[in-house]
């Protein structure tokens, strides 16, 4: 059995909100009955002040989906769309006293409802660009999709390298089994072969001099060019304070809902360049826009 | 668990474990205090544990009949003696690469296939029909001299279906192939020949039958080629070393007479009170029906698809009256497919995903069926008035088009 928080059952046995809304004027769609949940939103929106007056759902799922269901019609109502938006599926899943790291993907779908009911309201078309994989790593609910993603953008060859730019793996360790496959995996695409053994060349340099410092950020930032202009974005070095590294996302990067993943690959990999303990934090024109946790 | 309900529990997830008999829970006491002796040693603190051992085996040989007891090899539990079966038959023949199973296998058995596939083996996995059967002439053709191994199971641990083993048995035999089956939901429920079957391993595990939990065997015919999984010291005559778990093998025997005591018990009242669960729920609520082949399957299991609605909120519902049952779909990140025995049988998504296991036992009244007949319609009303695929009496028209998200 699931270890449920109390608001959980108490949202699953008594659901708020829950049936056919029929003056809803933004209706938000996700999943299908082949993948075991599906969420239907609807919302009444009062057109003068955007404002959620009325939020009702249909779900067909598990006990955790219906309380997630639940726990956002609770969380948007009285909210502008705009605010309603900032809801993220870690929002969710907080106001529920938290969820088993299987089951957060209840949340991010309820996150993806209210999206879609948004694009809808706006007449937008709203594209669903969450795949999922199995669940690979319990304690930080990292999925395979996830972690291939990461081996492949970044060139990973290690366990130790995927739970530094994942966490997967970095709990108790039981999935790192499943890590190596996927390692395998993915290095045999790129021709390689994997092995268990550390990465090489873990050269321990001594002090570096300024301008060899500089010259390795450098060197750090243009190797992460290409992979990021192929997805329509960019990175640029803005300047280097003692152990803060200050770079701009730009392009498609800026506010991708991947971008600290981004950041935490090249962080990485100056540390591994530099030798020493560096931070790697981007500067921004406009406030972030909140993050989807990854489930 | 919470039982928030004032009304006593009812267990009817018996496939999944059993509780373990008083009587058995009785005999093993002693063997953990005043009776610790090792039944290998050479003094009498030894000495009464060892004839102990030999006269549980001797209830366990009874149960599933086999010709001499020590054809029984103790092991910790049905997944091990899976595992050294399947292992020791690619031991013992290296040329041979090919193994013959099902698609409904328990997961001891697929997962070590699995990754035997991936060491380079060829699985060859049967496929069943709507009602989950095997047909035999795919399998007769798959009979070859490369195949090392065919495990096939007893009896299906989700639907209760029976596969013939017993037939496969011989035409294994005759195409000079060993032949391993998972009994582990069969031994206790069924009468069960050995000595006059070609089979030559078969699995049981103890909790399956009211026994402890920790303990099994894997049935190893008399003359059958074999290595052991595990190598150290001399016990079970070499095949699998490690000290015996002593009030485990005493716990068993006792289970194992209790079992053939109780076999008839099994095969009438237990079956009279399955049948009329679904046969009371069936008639109650609409778009719902039975799995697996009804006519040919354990006398304990009902295995009922609800469509429209998923398992985990059915469980969850049922469990808040004190209801335990079980579901194949495991609703978690990622995992997508339900239960791999309702997609193998083609049962379409709207059902599979709802589908609930009853595993009744001897220990179950009338009162109890009654209740949860009562129980099942309104839980499966309120999930179904929450579903977008639902409305009113019945389902949507077409629900794949009632439903369609925009980028599906």
């Amino acid at each position: 059995m699931w270890d449920y928080s109390d608001t959980v059952k108490e949202h699953f046995y008594n659901p708020r909100n829950a049936g056919p809304l029929p003056e809803a004027n933004a209706i938000g769609e996700v999943g299908s009955i082949s993948c075991g949940d599906a969420l239907r939103l609807m919302l009444k929106v009062d057109p003068a002040s955007e404002k959620i007056t009325e939020a009702s759902f249909q779900t067909f799922g598990c006990g955790s989906a219906i309380a997630s269901s639940s726990a956002l019609t609770e969380m948007i109502k009285g909210k502008t769309l705009d605010e309603a938006l900032a809801v993220s599926n870690q929002d969710i899943a907080d106001f529920l006293g938290g969820l088993p790291p299987e089951k957060m993907h209840c949340s991010v779908m309820g996150r993806e409802a209210l999206q879609s009911a948004v694009a809808n309201y706006r007449g937008e078309e709203w594209k669903d660009d969450h795949e999922e994989g199995a669940l690979i790593c319990k304690c930080f609910a990292v999925d395979s999709v996830m972690i291939e993603e990461t081996i492949r953008a970044n060139n990973l060859c290690s366990v130790e390298q995927v739970t530094n730019y994942t966490k997967a793996g970095g709990g108790c360790s039981s999935c790192h089994e499943g890590i190596e496959e996927i390692l395998a995996k993915v290095m045999a695409e790129r021709g390689e072969t994997f092995s268990p053994a550390p990465p090489p060349e873990k050269t321990r340099p001594g002090k570096l001099s300024t301008l060899e410092r500089i010259r390795r950020i450098e060197q750090v930032i243009e190797r992460a060019r290409p992979n990021l202009q192929r997805d329509h974005g960019d990175i640029e070095l803005i300047d280097v304070e003692g152990k803060t590294i200050y770079v701009a996302m730009k392009g498609a990067c800026s506010g991708c809902q991947m971008e600290a993943l981004t950041l935490g690959g090249v962080q990485q990999q100056m540390i591994e360049a530099l030798g020493e303990l560096v931070k790697v934090v981007p500067v921004r024109v406009k406030p972030p826009q909140p993050l989807v946790n990854p489930s | 668990m919470s039982m928030p309900n004032s009304q006593p529990p009812i267990y009817l997830d018996n496939n999944a474990t059993t509780r373990c008999a008083p009587e058995a829970v009785a005999a093993m006491l002693p063997y953990f205090t005043e009776q610790f002796g090792n039944p290998s040693s050479m003094h009498s603190f030894g000495a009464t544990v060892g004839h102990e051992v030999k006269a549980a085996r001797a209830a366990l040989q009874k149960l599933i009949g086999a010709e001499y007891d020590s054809e029984i090899v103790y092991t910790a539990g049905g997944t091990e003696a899976d595992n050294t079966a399947i292992l020791s038959a690619l031991k013992a023949s290296p040329d041979r690469k090919e193994i013959i199973t099902t698609m409904v296998e328990h997961h001891a058995v697929l997962h070590l296939c699995d990754q035997l596939e991936k060491d380079g083996y060829v699985i060859h996995k049967l496929k069943v029909d709507g009602k989950g059967r095997l047909d035999l002439d795919e399998y007769r053709k798959l009979l070859t001299d490369k195949v090392a191994i065919v495990s096939v199971m007893w009896a299906n641990n989700e639907t209760g279906t029976f596969f013939p083993v017993e037939e496969m048995a011989r035409m294994a035999r005759d195409a000079n192939i060993l032949f391993h089956t998972d009994a582990v939901q069969a031994v206790g429920k069924v009468d069960i020949n050995l000595a006059e079957s070609a089979i030559d391993m078969l699995s049981l595990s103890g909790h399956k039958l009211h026994g402890p939990k920790g303990i099994g065997a894997l049935y190893l015919r008399r003359g059958s080629r074999f290595r052991p999984l595990l190598r150290g010291g001399g016990q079970e005559r070499g095949r699998r070393a490690g000290t015996e778990n002593v009030p485990g093998i005493v716990g068993l025997g006792v289970a194992a007479r209790l079992a053939r005591e109780h076999m008839a018990y099994e095969n009438t009242q237990v079956r009279a009170l399955r049948d009329k669960l679904q046969a009371g729920i069936l008639a109650a609520v609409p778009c719902a029906f039975a799995t697996g082949d009804l006519d040919n399957r354990l006398p304990n299991t009902l295995n009922i698809a609800f469509e429209y609605v998923e398992g985990e909120a059915i469980l969850m519902l049922l469990n808040k009256q004190g209801i335990a049952a079980s579901s194949g779909s495991a609703c978690t990140s990622g995992s997508l497919e339900p239960s791999h025995v309702m997609r193998a049988m083609g049962i379409p998504y709207t059902a599979a995903h709802g589908t609930i296991r009853f595993s009744l036992s001897r220990e179950n009244t009338e009162e109890e069926i009654d209740r949860v007949i009562a129980a099942v319609p309104p839980i499966i009303a309120q999930l179904r008035k929450l579903s977008p695929y639902w409305n009113g009496d019945g389902p949507v028209t077409d629900p794949d088009k009632a439903f369609a998200p925009t980028y599906a």
